[in-house]
Order: structure tokens, then C-alpha cells, then sequence
């Protein structure tokens, strides 16, 4: 476990003391190599090298405009719909660069899902047809739908909800329902990770509680990875933790370590400060 | 008092609207109101103002002098609100008049040969000049009915794929598409049916109802592509992203998610560009003409059509005549507000 540890002395800095990270074809999970991203000219974020090790939730922390969401973006290869984007380094899953021109984006982003923060379930679909959407959408070959459907309401923690009304569109939901109906949306098609862009950022306390159960749930069969403004959550959910940061210029990677280890005893006191809410 | 409440605390409030006007300001506008509608009555009677317009116009003057009368007391500013309301109330009504008017003249005139026979019989043994229980719209109805229902095949497809092509592809031709499909919204209808005259009557050497469909597409394509483009437009990138994260292709979101999305905004595009064209008399004198009788073979020979109807009717000029051509008016109106009835059923949610 110890060498699956992401950011293990990984932090890494806008003036690019790059950091080696050791070849290493055993590595299950996600993980970025000196990762840069652009909007045109606008240098967003600069050199990111972290790993998510299988099966584990990561939180990423730091101040709005620090990059976290054009980050989380890079990974599953949303950032390239935005005009004028670019990037530089890897992306590897499970060891292959995901930006390989062999690779298929839409195959990409069926291993990698993604939940946004604002919930987007589709509005002439009913429940029961958003959940099985990405099935339809990707051409996957599925028997059983009803018992997809009930498995991914179940993980999603909204089965017990809506089982009774699964031809109600999915519009007449509450945000938190939208939102868990999205997370079983991206769970139909089975994806080895799962992104989620501040997925509680449009919820009440009660809702968030019922995600971050749900995001617990996920991680005993995928990697999750979690952008989020909410240290709490950050502290309760992940079990690492990367703190990103802005001098103004583009975002880097200050330091990521186990959660706890970055909620008590962080290497860099930016960090510390950060997390005791001293800025940011 | 207990600070544990629940809603049976509250069944004695009752729900009430300030904002409302009171029962005195209302009483107050309509005395307003009926003063100033005698005292243009009066001055109509008493004056060279004749007619509902005449009294309309003097109505609006001598409300402005009641509101202003009344409002002698208020405030400067209230006064002016006061005004400024009668102004925008005024020409809102102004502006619903011309559509008023012509519904009134066309019901009014339009009924008097409208029976039920007359909506399944044709013009072949009946003269203009015969009984209004004789003689029928048919043929028309089915001419235009033929030649509207192939333009919508043809152009709501294209429409919509332009549609997609501008919002969804967004390829390195949305330019020219854009310019092309506005540069078609300003051909005059004439222009098209000309268009079609040399390109299909002539090369047919007759003329026909697809000729008829083809000018009638020329026009519809451009309102159908434009509206299809606004109603796409209006769809959030959120669900574009969220089809693509999940695995999605951008034909299979476009099909599958966006276009699903704007059903019943696809519809009315459909709709309003037969609005458009199903009224269209230039192009059809030049491509499909008319007829007496029924015609129901659109790939050859003139096929009939309301507005050509209405249109010869009224060359003829005597007085069953131009009955007839308004009831053809009438249930051209009545068959857009049908469509649109429909549209409006189509679309709507399950």
C-alpha cells in the first residue's frame, strides 16, 4: 500500500524542479506525468504529477482558478472540447497514456466518468432512461436493464427513493436526487474511475451527507477522484489529499499525502494555512 | 406561547393580497373608463369622427384627458406613471388591431359559403358564378394539403441537420451555411417560383405539384434552419458534457440527447415554416397552378391549392365569387390553426 501512495514526495513546483516518477508498469490506477494544460495562450496549469491508486478517493483542494477543474477535466479528455485548449505530459491508466493517438476519446471517457457540479440529468429522459443512457449512447451490449438500473440506484443511494416512480422524468427530482441520479448514470456503464467536479457544491447538508456516504460506498470498487471547496469534506471522503495553488500564473501541485497527514502535519505551510482556513 | 410549532398552528390565517388594487381604485379606473367612452361616443355623434375607428382614436384622447383629470392630485410622478400607462396600453392595443381585423373580416365574410359539402367537393361542374350550396374547396385543400406535406418532408431534415451542423459540429463551413440560409430567407417568393420554373416546369415540360413542393421548399428551408438553430442554441452545454463523459459520440449526443431535449421546439420550427409557405401564391402561379377538380397526383399535371383559388376566385369578381374566395381564406386559417392545435399536442410532455 505504502508504494501505491500518491504524491509521495511528488509535490512539484511552477518553476519545474520536475520530479521523477519511476517507471512503474505495475501501477494499477490513475495516474499524471507532468501534466500542463492551456486555454490558448493562458498557461492554466503546470506540471502536475499524481497517482491515484485503484480503488481509493482523492480529494483536490486549493483556492478557486487554481486548476483543480481543468485538471480533473485532462483526465478523462473533457478538456479538449474547450476552443482553443492544449496540454503537455501523460495521462496513464492502468499504465497506458489515455492521449496516445491510438486511443479513442469516447472509449476514454466510458472508463472515465464524470459527475459535474451542476446536476445535468436529461430532461426528456425519464429516471429509469437516464440511468441506462450511457448504455444506449455508447453502444454497449447489455442484457437485464432492470437490474442495472436497480444496482446503480442502489450504489448511488437513491433506490429506496425512486423505485416506485422509475417513468417520472428525471427533471421532477430535487438537486440531491439529480445529483445521485447523474452519479448512477455514470455508474450504467461501469467506469474504473469516476471524476466528480465539487458534486455538492449546489446541495443542502442532508444531500451532501447522502453523496458523500455514496462516494464511500463507490470506492470499495473504483478510483474515485473528487475536486472540492469543502476542507470537511475533503477530510471525511479522501483518502489522500492534493492541495493545488495560483500565484497568479498557472496552478501547480503543492503537496499530496494521505488526508490525515495534510489535515495535521503537511509538509508545506501554505498547505497548513489553507486548511486551517487561514486564506483561500 | 410554545416555540414548538406545527402546521396545525396556522389554521386560522388566512391568505390575503396586498399587492392587489383595492376595491375603490378599481371602481375608480372603470368610472374613467365609462366617462371617457361617452364622452367619444358624444363627440363621434357631434362631429366628422365616424365609424368603431374614429370612435377608437377619440376614446384614446379622451382617456388621456381622464387619467389626467383624475390624476390631477397625485404627484408629479404618479401622474406621469399614469400617463406613460395609458400611452404603452394604448399601442399594445394598437398593435393587436391589424391582426383583429383581419380575423374579424375573414370570419365574417368567409362563412357565408362555408357548409359542410363545401369541404369535400370541387370547382369541375360548378361556374364562380353559382349558388354557394354548390361547389366546394376540396380539390383545394388536398392540392395545397400534397404539396405543403412534401415540402416538410423534404425541409425539416435539412432544416434540422443544418440546425445541428451550426450548434453541434460547428464545422469550418458554419459560415457559409449561416450566410447561405439567410441569404435564402430574403428570395422573394416570386424570385423561387421562377427558380423552379426553369428548373423543373420547363425541364418537365409540364406543369406539377412536386414543381409546387420545390418552391415552397426554397422558402420554408430557411424559417425551418433558423428556428432549428435558436432552439438548439437554447440547450445547455451541461448535457452536451454530460453525454460525452459518458462515452458518447458527438452524432450519437446530438441525436440522442440534444435533439430529444427540444422536441416540442423542432415542431414548432416545422410548424412555423408551413405557416410560412402554406399561404404562398406567387410560386405556385408558376409552378403547380390550379385546378377545377380533384388532383391528387403530384408528379404530373396542375394540381389545385387555396391560395390559387382564393386568388381566381377573386379575379372573377361577381359577388358569389368572392364569397367563395374568402371562405377559401377562412379554411386556410383554419387549417394553420389546426396544425398548430396539433404541434402544440405533438409537443407537448408526456
Amino acid at each position: 500500500m505504502n508504494q501505491a501512495r500518491p504524491g509521495n514526495g511528488v509535490a512539484s513546483s511552477v518553476e519545474g524542479a520536475a520530479m521523477a516518477v519511476e517507471p512503474e508498469q505495475s501501477f494499477l490506477g490513475l495516474e499524471t506525468r507532468g501534466a500542463h494544460a492551456w486555454f490558448s495562450a493562458h498557461h492554466a496549469l503546470a506540471n502536475v504529477s499524481l497517482k491515484f491508486p485503484e480503488r481509493t478517493v482523492t480529494g483536490l483542494i486549493g483556492p478557486s482558478g487554481c486548476g483543480k477543474s481543468t485538471f480533473i477535466r485532462l483526465l478523462n479528455r473533457m478538456h479538449e472540447f474547450i476552443p482553443g485548449a492544449a496540454m503537455a505530459g501523460q495521462v496513464l491508466l492502468n499504465g497506458k497514456d489515455i492521449y496516445a493517438p491510438e486511443e479513442d476519446p469516447a472509449m476514454v471517457r466510458l472508463k472515465i466518468g464524470m459527475v459535474f457540479q451542476k446536476p445535468n440529468p436529461f430532461p426528456a429522459m425519464t429516471i429509469r432512461e437516464n440511468v441506462l443512457a450511457g448504455i444506449k449512447l455508447a453502444h454497449l451490449q447489455r442484457d437485464d436493464h432492470d437490474s442495472i438500473v436497480e444496482s446503480c440506484l442502489t450504489r448511488a443511494g437513491l433506490w429506496k427513493e425512486v423505485k416506485d416512480r422509475l417513468d417520472a422524468s428525471g427533471g421532477s427530482l430535487s438537486g440531491g436526487q439529480q445529483q445521485r441520479l447523474c452519479i448512477a448514470r455514470s455508474l450504467a456503464v461501469e467506469p474504473e474511475v469516476l471524476l466528480m467536479d465539487e458534486p455538492c457544491s449546489a446541495l443542502d447538508p442532508a444531500s451532501t451527507l447522502r453523496i458523500e456516504e455514496t462516494i464511500k460506498e463507490l470506492a470499495r470498487k473504483i478510483t474515485v477522484i473528487i475536486v472540492t471547496h469543502n476542507m470537511q469534506q475533503a477530510s471525511r471522503v479522501s483518502d489522500y489529499c492534493a492541495f493545488f495553488l495560483t500565484d497568479g500564473g498557472p496552478g501547480y501541485l503543492v503537496e499530496a499525502d494521505d488526508t490525515r497527514k495534510i489535515f495535521t502535519n503537511p509538509k508545506d505551510p501554505r498547505t497548513a494555512d489553507y486548511v486551517q482556513g487561514k486564506f483561500g | 406561547m410554545s416555540m414548538m410549532q406545527n402546521s396545525d398552528s396556522f389554521s386560522e390565517v388566512q391568505p390575503e393580497r396586498p399587492w392587489a388594487k383595492r376595491p375603490e381604485e378599481v371602481r375608480r379606473s372603470a368610472i374613467k373608463f365609462v366617462v371617457a367612452a361617452v364622452l367619444a361616443m358624444v363627440v363621434v355623434r357631434f362631429t366628422g369622427m365616424a365609424g368603431i375607428d374614429g370612435w377608437a382614436l377619440v376614446l384614446l384622447g379622451t382617456i388621456v384627458v381622464a387619467t389626467y383629470v383624475a390624476a390631477r392630485k397625485l404627484s408629479g410622478k404618479d401622474r406621469k406613471n399614469a400617463l406613460v400607462a395609458v400611452g404603452i396600453s394604448a399601442l399594445a392595443l394598437l398593435a393587436f388591431a391589424p391582426w383583429l381585423s383581419i380575423l374579424i373580416s375573414v370570419v365574417t365574410k368567409g362563412y357565408q359559403a362555408l357548409h359542410w359539402t363545401y369541404l369535400f367537393n370541387d370547382m369541375r361542374v360548378t361556374t364562380p358564378d353559382d349558388e354557394l350550396n354548390m361547389g366546394g374547396v376540396g380539390h383545394a385543400v388536398v392540392g395545397s394539403l400534397i404539396m405543403v406535406a412534401i415540402a416538410t418532408v423534404v425541409t425539416l431534415p435539412l432544416g434540422i441537420l443544418s440546425g445541428i451542423y451550426l450548434t453541434e459540429v460547428r464545422g469550418r463551413l458554419t459560415f457559409l451555411v449561416r450566410f447561405i440560409v439567410q441569404s435564402m430567407a430574403g428570395v422573394p417568393s416570386i424570385v423561387a417560383g421562377l427558380f423552379v420554373f426553369t428548373t423543373v416546369v420547363q425541364t418537365m415540360g409540364e406543369y406539377s405539384g412536386i414543381a409546387g413542393a420545390a418552391a415552397l421548399s426554397v422558402l420554408m428551408l430557411p424559417t425551418v434552419s433558423r428556428t432549428a438553430e435558436e432552439v438548439l442554441k437554447l440547450v445547455p452545454d451541461d448535457l452536451r458534457n454530460a453525454g460525452y463523459a459518458l462515452g458518447a459520440r458527438q452524432w450519437r449526443t446530438a441525436f440522442m440527447v440534444v435533439l430529444p431535449t427540444v422536441k416540442s421546439g423542432l415542431i414548432t420550427a416545422g410548424i412555423l415554416g408551413v405557416a410560412r409557405v402554406i399561404g404562398e401564391t406567387a410560386p405556385l402561379l408558376l409552378t403547380s397552378l390550379a385546378t377545377n377538380g380533384f388532383a391528387i397526383n403530384p408528379f404530373g399535371g396542375t394540381l389545385g391549392s387555396l391560395p390559387t383559388y382564393t386568388f381566381s376566385l377573386l379575379q372573377y369578381g361577381t359577388e358569389y365569387a368572392v364569397a367563395r374566395a374568402w371562405s377559401g381564406a377562412l379554411v386556410l386559417l383554419l387549417i394553420v390553426f389546426g396544425l398548430f392545435t396539433l404541434a402544440r399536442r405533438l409537443g407537448r410532455k408526456k
